[in-house]
């Protein structure tokens, strides 16, 4: 054999192995729902302390809460774990009945003693969330009194003021206000941390689902829950994937090796649109894009020039070409959906009345601001469309890239110029926009409470004042008027520049039936998928 | 008598050298552990972002804040807080990654197999290649053969990776159905091994899951063959430029008036010498293969150390990162040492020196 013969049928030989990998195809278990998404935002899956988009997701699955909402109709508010509550005549204290007869996932039933030590410990415990429960006057030290359990399954729940029981009921369905397994959790209490240390990464609920195993970065499995009080699951398993890129989600999706993808930009929904084996179902998010003017920018703390920027935003052209099919544009810190939220859209792009407003504001020649912007496809879509449009009244807008968590620690420092944003809901009530928005009640630089407005340096001890007041108004419809004139106030003054709220696009194989996509992320269901 | 003492004496001192190099090697090794953890710790801490975001989020109050602070010992200097660290790790302790809610040691025992598997796959095609096609190349200098073999290597050196991985996946994936997709494994065959290695191909063969074997092997060729790809260019080019140097030497000239046959000096002599600096070359590139390619890695959707240690350093998770930053260290470092062991094997001149 020639020499050069030989080493081809070595190589042959040495390719053999790779040419006989022919995949043995699997498409996904037919009990199985396999969803791709990008879960590296997941830090804890402890209710107490989950903030993130996909934990609250997974949360919303595998935990109750006392209360809950319908997703096509928030106002409408039933209870799950609590089966009834009565307000008392001074309004400061909520008497919940637990259900009785229902179990955890464990097959311990659930009580009262649950529910306390749920709402108990997320105080005590003081993570990221716990401000959605403190804020009605719990304290760690005083929290044993003002969540008290008056028989096996009833307990009050005491405030230090007569909120608005809408606001209330909103709190307490949020992921935070989870009821965990206190007899699990606390077999695992290590050092007095309240089962802190394990629950990060275990399970303890009654939800559709139960958690069976996270590993970071790749994957989530959750299981049917044979206990959930509720229909159970046609699915026996529900897997999210890590997959990060959305074009390779895309190829997996038409595949068929996933059942729905969940990090798509809009050019892959553009492409999947066209294709038969594939659904997209859309949900508006209560999500927010808008761009925050420092004020202690001189130049940016005049009034003409806030009012300016607004009328050089081209709003509909950027929700309908670079953020195709995944925004509608919005104007008011209130997302759509939620109680008292405003839809006017008062601006729109108008060079020359921005110019003139700069022109009162003696900057006829325009100014040079930079703006810090997140290097996401879409944050550096919005950047880079808003800096042609601000050329065009003179304004010299450089864009500072930066990566999420770096842009982030330069605005909560308050040395940016201009900040481009996306803000989500932290529950469904409005105060939780109008407590970052709108309220400021300390601009100094040592300030405790850094909301929104004080990021951007806004002194407004009235509007302020307005929003306190918002939230023990009991009347709800009195309560929705006073958020209207808010906004209305808030959308000519304010520095925010609000400009859009996002749309939440999942594309599924078209099998796949009964995903529900609510208004927040804990609100997205998939126990009564069928496939 | 004289010469069994000086014998002994031999064996003495030789005995004294080998501890003297252990010695050497070790303080060497324990210096630039040290120095690797000391950079990678202030590049931390000169990152301007604030490392308690990644535990608390943005939305967490003033006091959720000052406590965590804190807890991360973020208030004492920072000479306080590597001395803390160092005493920590070199106990094993390298503490617990604020992202994943795990130690960092059980985080990078989950990984680094996941990257050191694909690595080998990928050095192994690089290598298997890559050698034959240098030294074709070389025997072929300046005719089409070499062309070609050039053409095929710039393109895997200069193509962005991520763009070829795409490719990649759109050709054998999606549409050829040769392989299987991005990840591991597929769903249906998730938790069917015990992980032992963390290797899947070795713990499927091990356990006898061979249908998990098949499915792994499915999986990991195509980045295998991309990353195989990468090195390969990078092999081949300096397995061609060895070999020219090596065909250039009397001894070959000595071997051809000898009658010794042509494949015979190319084979065996010429590319047997050349085998010394090309166990180097293979190593390192082995070696950047194992620092984990992220691009590669977010494609393949490949839960891998690349991926692990960006996220991490995006998120100043110090603690994930001075881990995987250690990681990498031992690999350069055992890299190292197992090359100069080959070189030992390889050419008697070392060995003798030794």
């Amino acid at each position: 054999m020639k020499p050069s013969l030989r080493l081809l049928a070595a190589a042959a030989l040495a390719a053999a192995p790779f040419l006989a990998s022919l995949p043995a195809r699997a498409e996904t278990p037919p009990d199985t729902l396999v969803q791709a998404w990008a879960i590296d935002d997941i830090i804890s899956l402890d209710p107490a302390e989950i903030f993130e988009f996909t934990a609250s997701e997974i949360a919303g699955n595998a935990y109750e809460q006392l209360i809950g909402y319908d997703v096509k109709d928030v106002a409408n508010v039933f209870g799950v774990i609590a089966e009834s509550w009565t307000v008392s005549d001074d309004g400061k204290t909520i008497s919940f009945k637990v259900r009785e007869g229902t179990t955890f996932a464990s097959g311990n039933p659930i009580t009262a003693a649950d529910a306390v030590f749920s709402l108990q410990r997320a105080v005590i415990l003081d993570k990221s969330p716990a401000f959605i429960l403190t804020q009605f006057g719990l304290t760690k030290d005083n929290v044993a009194e003002k969540v008290v359990q008056t028989g096996d399954y009833s307990f009050d729940f005491i405030m230090d003021n007569a909120y608005a029981p809408s606001f209330v009921l909103y709190c307490m369905t949020a992921t935070v206000a989870s009821v965990v397994d206190k007899a699990l959790v606390m077999s695992h209490e290590a050092d007095g941390d309240l089962g802190y240390g394990w629950l990060k990464t275990n399970y303890a609920g009654s939800g559709a689902f139960t958690i069976r195993d996270w590993r970071a970065n790749e994957v989530v499995v959750m299981e049917r829950n044979a206990n959930f009080a509720g229909p159970k699951p046609a699915m026996a398993r529900a897997i999210y994937r890590h997959i990060p890129e959305p074009a390779t989600e895309r190829l997996l999706l038409e595949k068929g090796d996933i059942d729905v993808a969940r990090k798509l930009g809009p050019d892959e929904l553009k492409a999947l649109a066209s294709n038969p084996d594939i659904a997209i179902m859309s949900g508006v998010k209560g999500s927010i894009y808008y761009l925050g003017l420092n004020q202690k920018n001189e130049i940016l703390a005049r009034p003409q020039v806030r009012q300016a920027l607004k009328y050089l935003v081209d709003y509909d052209a950027i929700a309908e070409t670079i953020l195709d099919g995944t925004v509608i544009a919005h104007q008011a810190f209130l997302p759509r959906g939620f109680l008292g939220a405003l839809e006017d859209k008062p601006f729109s792009l108008n060079v020359e009345k921005a110019k003139a407003l700069l022109a009162e504001a003696g900057l006829a020649d325009g100014f040079t601001v930079t703006m810090d912007t997140r290097n996401t496809a879409d944050i550096t879509g919005i950047a880079q469309a808003i800096q042609q449009t601000f050329a065009q009244a003179g304004i010299t807008l450089e864009i500072i890239p930066g990566d999420g968590k770096q842009t982030l620690t330069k605005y909560r420092a308050r040395s940016h110029d201009i900040y481009i944003g996306r803000w989500g809901p932290d529950y469904q009530d409005p105060h939780t926009n109008a407590d970052t928005f709108a309220r400021n009640p300390d601009n100094s630089d040592d300030a405790r409470a850094k909301p929104l407005a004080w990021r951007n340096a806004w002194d407004i001890p009235e509007m302020t004042r307005v929003a306190d007041g918002a939230v023990l108004e009991r009347d709800a419809a009195k309560r929705a008027e006073t958020y209207l004139a808010l906004q209305r106030e808030h959308q000519q003054t304010s520095p925010f520049v609000i400009m859009f709220q996002e749309i939440e696009n999942v594309a599924m194989r078209r099998n796949v039936q009964n995903f529900v996509i609510g208004p927040s992320f804990n609100d997205n269901k998939f126990g009564g998928v069928t496939k | 008598m004289a010469q069994a003492d000086e014998i002994a004496g031999g064996r003495a001192s030789a005995l004294l050298s080998l501890g003297a190099r252990a010695g050497r090697l070790i303080v060497t090794v324990a210096v630039t552990f040290l120095g690797l953890l000391l950079v990678t710790f202030l590049i931390g801490r000169v990152v301007p972002v604030d490392p308690v975001l990644a535990v608390v989020g943005d939305r967490a109050s003033a006091d959720v804040y000052d406590r965590v602070f804190r807890e991360m010992g973020l208030d004492r200097p920072l000479h306080e807080q590597f001395w803390v660290y160092l005493k920590k790790a070199v106990t094993g302790d390298f503490g617990m990654s604020v992202l994943t809610a795990n130690s960092v040691l059980d985080d990078i025992r989950r990984v680094f197999p996941a990257t050191l598997e694909l690595a080998t796959v990928g050095v192994i095609i690089g290598a298997l290649f890559g050698v034959p096609m240098g030294v074709f190349a070389a025997v072929r200098a300046g005719t089409l053969t070499d062309q070609v073999v050039r053409i095929v290597g710039l393109v895997g050196y200069s193509a962005p990776i991520f763009w070829l991985g795409l490719m990649a996946l759109l050709v054998f994936y999606a549409r050829l159905d040769w392989t299987a997709g991005p990840g591991r494994l597929d769903i249906a065959y998730e938790y069917m091994v015990t992980p032992q290695t963390g290797l899947l191909l070795i713990d499927s063969a091990w356990q006898g899951q061979w249908g998990v074997f098949r499915n792994a092997f499915s999986h990991i060729i195509l980045p295998g063959a991309l990353l195989g790809y990468y090195s390969m260019a990078y092999i081949s080019r300096m397995t061609r430029s060895f070999m020219l140097n090596e065909l250039a030497q009397e001894y070959v000239i000595t071997a051809r008036v000898k009658g010794v046959p042509e494949w015979r000096i190319i084979w065996r002599h010429a590319l047997g010498n050349a085998a010394v600096p090309l166990t180097t070359v293979i190593a390192l590139s082995y070696a950047g293969l194992l620092e984990g390619s992220v691009l590669t890695e977010t494609v393949f959707a490949w839960p891998g150390l690349g991926q692990y240690i960006t996220n991490s350093l995006q998120n100043a998770d110090m603690n994930a990162v001075l881990g995987g930053t250690l990681v990498i260290g031992v690999v350069f470092v055992a890299l190292n040492l197992l090359s100069d062991a080959l070189y030992t094997l390889l050419d008697p001149r070392v060995r003798r020196r030794a």
